[in-house]
């Protein structure tokens, strides 16, 4: 191959692309741009930052010493952030989108409630008004409302005043009921008459603990396995690599739309006409888009670095080898547009959505794992899929060099394909 | 120096080129006549090894090109009826992109380029980008960028279309320069002005043929009675006919 020409034309795309402050733009700032805003949006909760609260309206219309007690363990829980609105502003709230769960506790809900748990009374409703786009926070909010009408409702019975009460309701209605099993009624009889007692005692002798309810029967460590122990989650790193990829791939693609207007300005003919074989005329582009992708995901990896803290914690030898491995892939998916691209204009618009396609399914914009799992698995043919979780795995992932060598050589083995295909294909004139 | 025997050329069913033969040799300028569809441009295609031929030969200086970076090429100097150029470059970019394409580098490459701008006129300009630059400049420079590695061959594809007058005489003045080099010059075109004022030989070719070779004089006595005297177009449209080409 000779070196002068091809040096020549590799300098000569890196001067067009630099000159055109449109492109660059598009290529470094834009990425950046949006990739801070995904960033920020799936970031999670690392570091000192507070985690997110789902905020919940809780109507109390019972006002009876459970419903407190719900109130109250609500407003203490660390994943709600609860405010206390009449009906009326808690469905506007949830209405307009300000809120997404709000909780009517309705009058009655303690009695009712208490009876239930004791005596096996009829289950009293507990309204739940949500907005239908935000009903994963609607199962959020159940779960955790569930600990707090259990912890409250027994809480009160094993040892409140107001359970004491009930205690003395249900037992009389336990004994006189006529539908229930013999036997069944005289153990609930018998539970209730030492619940009674419990209770009567408890409240003998006032120095002692407050009652505590039915607790959770376990506590949940959570450890997020990252990199190291101390080595949070970032997930800008993720969104730094999507959108990387994204950008670099719109790079080549224009690179790829712009030999097809260099061949439609007859410059292939010039070039042609020196002695330079077809291999070095098309090496130099897989050779000068490379260098232009590894270049955005450098300055954009950088950016993140600086910014937004993320760091390369597994292999930095994996890290340099996927983004050489996305650099060809992307540089030569240029050449294939440029190959079977039959106008400028036309390519220019499959490309685009090829390039969407590619990356929406890559995971570049959200995480695979939010895929159908049929769906996790069909994105395997996607190269960008391999790049976004190379990348992950070098960055917050930790991982060695050893998991960088799978998605490196998935990703030139589609730049060899893009290749042959390109190469097989390109028409040097027009027409 | 440039010596065409026998070639052919065919796309599928149509024969561009068929059995044109012709040389050229140095401080020549032969005009390539022919109305659109002649096969010219297949023609010059032949020669700056843009195509292999089917059949017959293009040697130059006695030797056949073989393969797209064979050297020889480096004896051909091609410029291109588009304005081959990048609008985004400057001058001097392009020409020292071009050159490199050719092997050159270093001194040898800016001492060409500072040659080749200053034939055209361009020195002041060298350093602005070219979608700046007027139509006459383009073409002027297109053609610098054909020079750059000083061919002995220049093949030159309708070199002057939509440039000024002033600019036209500029290149013309510049081949009759390279003319007097000792350089093998082959120019299309469509005007025959050009030819009459620049040309030793004229070839006219017609479906893919030549239908004449001579001189000037020597093609004009070849239509003495052509429908509105004995000009070269009057000698053309009795050669080529009057019915319209697409």
């Amino acid at each position: 191959m000779a070196l002068i020409p091809f040096f020549a034309m590799v300098r000569k795309d890196l001067l067009i692309f630099f000159s055109d402050r449109r492109s660059v733009i598009v290529s470094f700032v834009a990425p950046i741009a949006i990739a801070s805003f995904f960033g920020a949006v799936f970031s999670g909760t690392g570091g000192d930052s507070q985690p997110t609260r789902i905020a919940v309206a809780i109507v109390d219309v019972d006002r009876s010493v459970i419903s407190r007690g719900i109130v109250s363990g609500a407003q203490a829980d660390e994943d709600l952030a609860v405010t206390t609105p009449d009906e009326v502003q808690a469905r506007a709230s949830v209405r307009v989108g300000e809120i997404p769960v709000a909780v009517v506790i309705p009058p009655g809900f303690g009695d009712a409630a208490g009876l239930a748990f004791l005596a096996g009374a009829e289950q009293p409703s507990l309204d739940l008004l949500f907005d239908p786009s935000k009903r994963m926070e609607l199962a959020m909010v159940r779960g955790v409302l569930t600990q707090h009408v259990m912890q409250a409702v027994s809480r009160e019975m094993f040892g409140g005043a107001e359970g004491q009460r009930l205690v003395e309701q249900a037992l009389p209605q336990v004994q006189a009921s006529t539908t229930m099993p013999e036997e069944e009624r005289q153990r609930l009889t018998t539970l209730l008459t030492a619940v009674g007692q419990f209770n009567l005692q408890r409240n003998d002798s006032p120095a002692g603990e407050p009652p505590q309810g039915l607790t959770m029967p376990y506590v949940v460590r959570e450890q997020a396995i990252t990199s190291g122990e101390n080595a949070e989650y970032n997930g800008y790193a993720h969104s730094f690599a999507g959108m990387a990829i994204q950008f670099l791939l719109f790079a080549m693609a224009s690179l790829g739309v712009e030999m097809l207007l260099e061949r439609q300005r007859g410059l292939w003919r010039r070039l042609r006409s020196a002695p330079v074989s077809k291999a070095t005329l098309l090496s130099a582009k897989v050779a000068s888009g490379a260098l232009i992708s590894l270049l955005i995901l450098f300055v954009s990896f950088a950016f993140a670095m600086v910014v937004f803290g993320v760091r390369v914690n597994g292999s930095v030898g994996g890290f340099v080898l996927i983004a050489i491995g996305c650099a060809l892939m992307a540089s030569t998916f240029g050449l294939l547009v440029a190959a079977l691209g039959n106008s400028p204009a036309t390519a220019r618009g499959i490309t685009t959505l090829a390039v969407l396609m590619m990356v929406m399914l890559g995971g570049a914009w959200v995480p695979t794992f939010v895929f159908p799992a049929w769906l996790q698995e069909a994105t395997r043919v996607v190269p960008v899929r391999w790049a976004v979780d190379g990348f992950d795995a070098m960055t917050w992932r930790g991982l060695g060099l050893n998991a960088a060598l799978m998605p490196t050589l998935v990703l030139c083995g589609f730049a060899m394909l893009f290749a042959a295909i390109a190469f097989s294909r390109f028409r040097w004139e027009e027409g | 120096m440039l010596d065409i025997r026998h070639v052919r050329k065919s796309f599928g069913a149509l024969v561009a080129v068929n059995d044109v033969s012709f040389t050229i040799a140095g401080g020549q300028l032969l005009g390539l006549l022919g109305p659109n569809g002649a096969g010219k441009t297949t023609t010059v295609s032949l020669i700056a090894g843009l195509l292999s031929p089917d059949s017959g030969q293009v040697l130059v200086a006695g030797e056949p090109i073989r393969g797209d970076d064979d050297p020889r090429k480096r004896k051909i100097g091609f410029v291109p009826q588009d304005l081959a150029l990048y609008d985004e470059l400057s001058a001097f970019a392009n020409l020292r992109f071009f050159g490199a394409l050719y092997g050159l580098s270093g001194k040898p490459l800016d001492g060409a380029i500072h040659s080749a701008l200053g034939l055209v006129g361009l020195t002041d300009r060298a350093t602005e980008r070219i979608k700046h630059y007027s139509g006459g400049m383009k073409r002027r420079l297109n053609l610098a960028a054909g020079l750059l590695h000083n061919p002995d061959i220049l093949l030159l594809d309708e070199p002057t279309v939509g440039v000024d007058p002033q600019s036209r005489n500029a290149i013309f003045e510049n081949l009759e320069f390279l003319k007097g080099q000792g350089k093998a010059l082959l120019y299309t075109t469509h005007y025959m002005e050009e030819v009459e004022r620049l040309a030793d030989r004229v070839v006219v070719m017609d479906h893919g043929a030549i239908v004449a070779n001579d001189t000037l004089a020597g093609l004009k006595a070849l239509v003495p009675d052509a429908p509105g005297g004995r000009t070269l177009e009057a000698v053309f449209l009795g050669l080529t006919g009057r019915s319209l080409r697409d």
